[in-house]
C-alpha cells in the first residue's frame, strides 16, 4: 500500500545523484530489498512507470536484488534462512535468535549516460 | 554519450528519516515525550488513549495527533471531550502517517503546555512500520480477538517497537489465543520490547502501562 511513497523516494534519490553526476539519462537502478521489508516489486514497478515520466529517469529499468531473511541462533550458533514463516531455531528449537539480514531497503547504484 | 555506474548506497526512506529527526528536535526542545501508537483497526487505540488520559490527567497534560484516512473527527472529538488538545490529520486515503504530516501538525499543538504527545497512527499493521515519525517511542497495540499469529504475519511492525500492549485480555477465556505462541513470535523479533497485557474494559493491567509511561515522561520533562 505504501509503495507510492517509497517509489517517490526512490525517484528523488536517483534524480539527485544523477544531477550530481551530470547525467543526461538514467538507464538502470539497482535496488537492494530484504525479504522482511514489506514491499511488492510489481507495485513499485507500476508506480515507477507512471511517476518517472518526463524526468531523466523515464524508461530506466528497475532491478531488485532480494536479500533472504537470515537468522542466527544465540543458543547453538546455527544460522538459518526463512523461507516463509518466522520459525524457531531448526536445530535446538530456541526462540533466542537474531535477525542478521533481510531488512535491507536501499538504492545501491544507478547507471547513467552523460 | 558515455555510460557509467554511479554508487548511491542510500536508504530509500532517508528523506523521511531526516524530517523525523527534525520533529524529534522540536519535541525535545519543548520537553514533550512522544509516542507513535500503531495497531490494526479496532485493536483499541482510541480506547487506550482515553484510558491513558484518564489515568495521567491529574499529573500530566496530554496532546494527541489523530491520523485517519478519511475526513472524520470521531476520534479527535473524543479526545477534546476528555479536555485535551487534539489535531486531526486526514491522510487523504494514505495508509500511514509520515514525518512530513507530523511536522505540519506540530505547530497546531500547544507544545509548551503539554508533557506527553500521543500520535495515533492509521489503523494498519504494514505501512506505518516503514515511516519514522520522530517520536521517542514506538508502541504497538495487539488485541486478543486479532489472533495469536500476528507477530508471524506482520513481523516488520514488531521489529521497531519499544513497547507492546496486548489489549482485550478480558476476552482470553472466550477466544482461542495461545499467549505463549504469541510471545514466542515477539521474542524472535524483538526480545527487548516492554510487554503490557491489559484490558481497557476492566482496567486490569492499565496502571502498569501508565506507570511505565509516566517514568518515561518524567525522564524527558
Amino acid at each position: 500500500m505504501h509503495e507510492l511513497a517509497v517509489t517517490e523516494s526512490i525517484l528523488n534519490i536517483a534524480l539527485e545523484h544523477a544531477k550530481r553526476a551530470n547525467a543526461k539519462q538514467v538507464t538502470q537502478l539497482h535496488l537492494v530489498i530484504g525479504n522482511l521489508s514489506s514491499i511488492v516489486d510489481d507495485s513499485v514497478q507500476f508506480y515507477w512507470d507512471t511517476i518517472s515520466q518526463g524526468t531523466m529517469c523515464e524508461g530506466a529499468q528497475l532491478s531488485f536484488e532480494r536479500i533472504p531473511a537470515r537468522l542466527t541462533c544465540q543458543e547453538c550458533g546455527t544460522t538459518y534462512t526463512l523461507d516463509s514463516e518466522l520459525t524457531l531455531c531448526p536445530q535446538c528449537n530456541s526462540g533466542r535468535v537474531k535477525i542478521v539480514s533481510g531488512e535491507e531497503f536501499r538504492l545501491d547504484s544507478i547507471e547513467i549516460e552523460s | 554519450m558515455t555510460s557509467q555506474r554511479v554508487s548511491v548506497v542510500e536508504k530509500i526512506l532517508s528523506a523521511n528519516d531526516q524530517l523525523a529527526e527534525q520533529n524529534r528536535r522540536i519535541l525535545d526542545e519543548a520537553g514533550v515525550f512522544s509516542v507513535n501508537l500503531m495497531a490494526s483497526p479496532g485493536a483499541g487505540k482510541t480506547s487506550l488513549i482515553l484510558k491513558t488520559i484518564e489515568k495521567l490527567a491529574p499529573t500530566f497534560r496530554v496532546g494527541v495527533i489523530e491520523g485517519d484516512t478519511a475526513p472524520v473527527t470521531i476520534d479527535a472529538d473524543k479526545i477534546v471531550a476528555a479536555g485535551m488538545p487534539a489535531v486531526q490529520i486526514n491522510t487523504g486515503g494514505d495508509c500511514h502517517l509520515d514525518a512530513v504530516m507530523i511536522g505540519n501538525a506540530l505547530p497546531s499543538l500547544p507544545l509548551a503546555e503539554i508533557d506527553l504527545l500521543i500520535v495515533e497512527n492509521v489503523g494498519n499493521l504494514v505501512c506505518p512500520a516503514a515511516f519514522s515519525l520522530g517520536t521517542h517511542a514506538n508502541i504497538l497495540i495487539a488485541s486478543v480477538p486479532e489472533g495469536d499469529d500476528k507477530p508471524y504475519k506482520y513481523p516488520n511492525i514488531y521489529r521497531g517497537i519499544d513497547a507492546l500492549i496486548l489489549n482485550k485480555t478480558d476476552l482470553l477465556p472466550y477466544v482461542p489465543f495461545d499467549i505463549d505462541y504469541f510471545k514466542q513470535g515477539v521474542q524472535i523479533l524483538n526480545p527487548n520490547a516492554a510487554f503490557f497485557p491489559l484490558s481497557c474494559k476492566t482496567n486490569e493491567g492499565v496502571s502498569t502501562w501508565t506507570g511505565w509511561l509516566s517514568s518515561r515522561i518524567r525522564h524527558i520533562g
